[in-house]
């Protein structure tokens, strides 16, 4: 079955636009290069002084890497169910001024994506967004843990990523069920790691700020058996399985061992959790209440070298909106999640100390690979390839402001921060849809 | 006005730095025995009478005071202390906070007292502690003995028993011990 | 908490800001001071409470037990939890302190997920509320909403299992007070308010105790060894930076303790799997009539109230004269009278 047709490309925006006077970045490495796009796709990359149309919209990206758009394995789109918090538009469109061409919306709506109406409503809302949109499909049906959604049915539209995120699947027989299950249809079960019985009615991290502040905790364990269990469930199935938002250092070490077993797992971390610790709960502001929550400054520590040498495959957002008055609660009322599309690349350049290829190797084709949308999205940038591109300042140093956002939510937990990296313009399908570092639509 | 709480009035800090003595501790001692013999004057019933020390720049006054009435009069007199922090008109809007114990003698219905301080000036300090007696029940009477006077009365409150008509200005500042009465100024450091 | 020891002598204000120009002036122009908690208390903060504690003990002794210090301002109880005790130990010193109080009465329950607490927040300001006394059963409530006021000062009358400050306050008022070690140290009206030596033990649910959190604070600022006891399960599971030793053996430390601090234990504990049962507890930690014999000669026996007698502490012993637990409550209003006057009235954020 086709991986990149079902979503997106149907519509193109037609007309030229040229990136000039950057440096092309793509898994086959850096050069100096202009990008020509027409109709959707790039039509030519290097000299293009001669095959400029005069119509032509000329974007400048001297001094800035051209890279192909970003791809987000977690953002929660809200829409349906939750359109206070956040609507597939305004979701995309915070996505396209973080440098993404293409996002993977999480399931857990109101109803839940556990059917083929569900997913097909979600990819007709994608396709008059500003960035293309694959809906993830549920593992069981209602997100309930009880039994499995049709996965087949939404495998036929296109769907490639199943979790029922927002909690783990909790029952191990059912889990080896829906392992068992994907194996047979080519896809990919998504796990959000938590135990639900060692992590309820915690708040945050269990340990030394969890105790002093009076907050019940979720110990890292929570999280570790699950990440335990799963890697043996994948290891008897033999289905794909990827893990969501790792945030621990046993989880890592986990995975790492598992790979070194041969074993076909990905991970995922976010950048919260390399940026953030459970000390910042101190203020007990709900806008740093986010499942899995942020851990301690050996954790974060954990998770910067897992990214560094190659552990983690992705860096994924976990774009989680919520509205003004649900933030608004005492800690342990207010829903958890935070703000990441525009801040993702902003924190991976400045605080992960990786070179700029690495981090949107993690950031683009990796998660692209991974999303099963490697055709369509991630590169490389040559002729014939669907213009997906974004364009990033690595120089441009900014200042976060909640309040500065496409998103219709505020619980944005960086406020203040000065980060350095920026993108400038993003091309979806061949369409500029941010120029300047402003949304065209 | 007890000079412990105008210490406390803005601009809040500086130094007192004396200018003129204008009384010394023969004077005091020798305005302390008149007031007393005042006292025993006008009050004949001296074992019906209570001399109340306002916090903290009375106590020393009162202390004397019952001494020298004691002495002349032969009946030990009874003296208690009073904190007026918390009948003050201005809470709030500068810092009072009450560090010297009110300990007064129970019930003060039938009692004349003798209120006590040492500079009188704009009178609020005494309005507080008139309200402040009364919580300890109805005295019969209560005068006031104060070691100076030095105008600028904002209340219409008048001393029974005067230690020395001080003409000062608004700015300055008096203070009393039983070394003296001294005028001076406050210096910002 | 600079005001205890003002400047030696100072000018008289100018007739602009005279305080006898009476009125407002630049008081609403002041940033509210809060009071949320005690962790972090230097000793001499919490002394200046504790002596104002005594001014407002002296006031309570007084046939008319009642001040105009705080005249005028309008202190707003919000009790989000239920608490009688704590409201009416709050609600007595306002009304001593001859302030006007208004209850507002919520259930956790029906600020549900469409009303945010900011707004509720807000509208109580809104009223004029110069004070408003907050009591939650989410832990760091009181913090949020000092972020959102503007000139209302918070103060915190407990919230989840994280502060209790004024019962701190009044817990160690009372071991002041009451215990027979410091008056023989120190005379009995001292107001040296030195534990330095003193051996306290807080026995219990530590875990889900703001009564234990704000203890330990305030207990260890004024000098205190404190000693936390309990099971593991219902000890935190982690006491980094905690200043306390910590056992779970009551039996090997009773006869060492100078204050033998009972928490209370919710029934819930047993059906959240961290208690088999209310009688082993009673077995292990409660404070049994036998046990107590074992405590020192001028040990006090504490606790928060209310007790569940038979579990924690026997009723016998409660009645015993080294229990001083009616004195807690007693001293409760002082103490509170004390920090309403301390951040609403006092005036003692305007030295420096």
């Amino acid at each position: 079955m086709s991986t990149s047709a079902a979503f997106g490309g149907e519509t193109h925006w037609l007309g030229d636009v040229a990136l000039r006077g950057g440096t092309v970045l793509d898994a086959g490495g850096s050069r100096k290069a202009d990008v020509l796009v027409s109709d959707g796709s790039i039509v030519a990359v290097g000299d293009i002084t001669d095959l400029m149309s005069r119509s032509a919209v000329v974007l400048d990206a001297s001094g800035c890497v051209v890279a192909p758009g970003l791809v987000d394995l977690h953002t929660h789109m809200r829409e349906p169910g939750y359109e206070d918090a956040e609507t597939v538009q305004s979701a995309a469109r915070a996505a396209a001024l973080g440098g993404y061409s293409a996002v993977v919306a999480m399931p857990n709506t109101e109803p839940p994506a556990d059917n083929a109406s569900i997913v097909s409503h979600v990819r007709a809302l994608g396709e008059r967004s500003c960035v293309d949109v694959y809906p993830a499909g549920t593992i069981t049906l209602g997100r309930a843990g009880r039994a499995l959604a049709p996965m087949a049915e939404m495998a036929a539209l296109g769907v490639r990523i199943f979790t029922d995120d927002g909690s783990g699947v909790q029952d191990a027989r059912l889990m080896r069920r829906a392992m068992e299950y994907a194996r047979a249809l080519g896809v990919t079960v998504a796990e959000h790691c938590e135990d639900a019985a060692m992590s309820a009615g915690g708040h945050m991290h269990e340990g030394e700020w969890s105790s002093r502040l009076g907050i019940a905790g979720q110990p890292a364990e929570a999280e570790e058996l699950m990440v335990m269990r799963d890697l043996a469930l994948a290891r008897m199935t033999g289905a794909r399985l990827h893990l969501l938002h790792l945030s621990t250092a046993g989880s890592l070490a986990m995975v790492s061992a598992a790979r070194r077993g041969g074993l076909d797992v990905t991970a995922e971390v976010a950048p919260h959790h390399f940026t953030l610790t459970d000390a910042d709960v101190a203020s007990y502001d709900p806008v740093f209440k986010v499942h899995p929550p942020l851990r301690s400054a050996t954790d974060v520590a954990a998770v910067k070298s897992a990214v560094a040498d190659g552990t983690v495959d992705a860096i994924a957002t976990d774009h989680a909106p919520h509205a003004r008055h649900a933030k608004e609660a005492p800690f342990d009322v207010a829903p958890p999640g935070m703000l990441g599309l525009e801040t993702a690349l902003g924190l991976a350049l400045s605080e992960l100390g990786l070179p700029v290829g690495a981090v949107l190797a993690l950031m683009s084709w990796q998660p692209a690979a991974i999303a099963g949308i490697g055709a369509t999205h991630g590169g490389p940038l040559k002729a014939g390839r669907p213009a997906n591109l974004c364009v990033i300042d690595t120089e441009e140093t900014w200042v976060v402001e909640p309040d500065r956002t496409a998103s219709l939510s505020r619980n944005n937990p960086y406020k203040g921060r000065r980060l350095t990296g920026r993108v400038r313009h993003t091309v979806t399908r061949g369409e500029p849809v941010v120029v300047g570092g402003e949304a065209q639509r | 006005m007890a000079e412990r709480e105008r210490s406390l009035a803005p601009p809040y800090g500086g130094v007192f730095v004396a200018r003129t003595t204008v009384m010394d501790a023969e004077d005091v001692r020798r305005a302390i025995w008149r007031m007393a013999h005042e006292i025993i004057e006008r009050n004949r019933e001296v074992s019906g009478l209570v001399l109340v020390a306002l916090q903290t720049g009375g106590v020393w006054i009162a202390e004397a005071l019952g001494r020298v009435i004691g002495e002349v009069s032969g009946h030990d007199v009874t003296i208690g202390t009073l904190d007026v922090a918390f009948y003050r008109d201005d809470i709030g809007l500068r810092p009072v906070l009450a560090e010297a114990a009110t300990d007064m003698p129970g019930e003060l219905t039938g009692s004349t007292v003798v209120l006590v301080d040492d500079v009188l000036f704009t009178g609020r300090t005494i309005r507080a502690a008139l309200n402040a007696l009364g919580d300890y029940g109805r005295a019969k009477a209560v005068q006031l003995a104060v070691m100076v006077d030095r105008g600028h009365r904002e209340l219409p409150i008048r001393p029974d028993y005067v230690g020395k008509n001080l003409p000062t200005r608004r700015d300055e500042m008096v203070d009393a011990s039983p070394d003296g009465v001294v005028i001076g100024d406050v210096v910002k450091p | 908490m600079t005001g205890a020891t003002p400047a030696q002598l100072e000018p008289t204000p100018s007739p602009s800001s005279a305080p006898s120009s009476s009125g407002g002036s630049n008081e609403t122009d002041r940033a509210p001071r809060h009071f949320l908690g005690v962790t972090g208390s230097q000793g001499g903060e919490l002394r200046d409470l504790l002596r104002l504690s005594d001014r407002f003990g002296e006031v309570n002794r007084r046939p008319i037990p009642k001040v105009p210090a705080l005249r005028g301002k309008t202190v707003v109880n919000m009790f989000f939890e239920d608490s009688t005790r704590t409201r009416l130990s709050f609600d007595t010193a306002a009304r001593r302190l001859s302030a006007d109080v208004v209850t507002f009465s919520a259930a956790t329950s029906s600020l549900n997920k469409g009303e945010s607490l900011r707004d509720t927040v807000e509208t109580v300001e809104s009223l004029g509320a110069d004070a408003v006394v907050v009591r939650h059963s989410s832990s760091g409530v009181p913090w949020q909403i000092a972020s959102w006021v503007k000139r209302t000062s918070v103060i915190n009358a407990g919230d989840g299992w994280h502060e209790h400050p004024t019962q701190a306050l009044l817990d160690c008022y009372t071991i002041a007070r009451s215990s027979p070690v410091l008056a023989e140290r120190f005379g009995p009206d001292s107001d040296a308010f030195d534990f330095e030596g003193l051996k306290v033990g807080i026995v219990g649910d530590i875990s889900h105790s703001r009564v234990a959190r704000s203890n330990v604070a305030a207990m260890t600022a004024l000098g205190a060894s404190v000693t936390l006891v309990g099971p593991p399960t219902l000890l935190p599971s982690c006491l980094d930076g905690w200043p306390v030793e910590v056992s779970n053996d009551l039996d090997g430390l009773i006869g060492d303790l100078d204050v033998c601090y009972l928490l209370r234990l919710q029934r819930e504990r047993t059906t959240e799997a961290l208690l088999p049962t209310l009688r082993e507890y009673r077995a292990l930690y409660g404070l049994s009539a036998k046990r107590a014999d074992r405590l020192k000669d001028g040990a006090i026996v504490m606790h928060p109230g209310p007790a569940n007698l038979g579990v924690e502490i026997d009723a016998d012993v409660t009645r015993r004269p080294c229990s001083v637990i009616s004195a807690q409550v007693t001293n409760g209003v002082s103490v509170r009278m004390a920090v309403l006057y301390y951040f609403l009235g006092s005036g003692v954020d305007l030295v420096n």
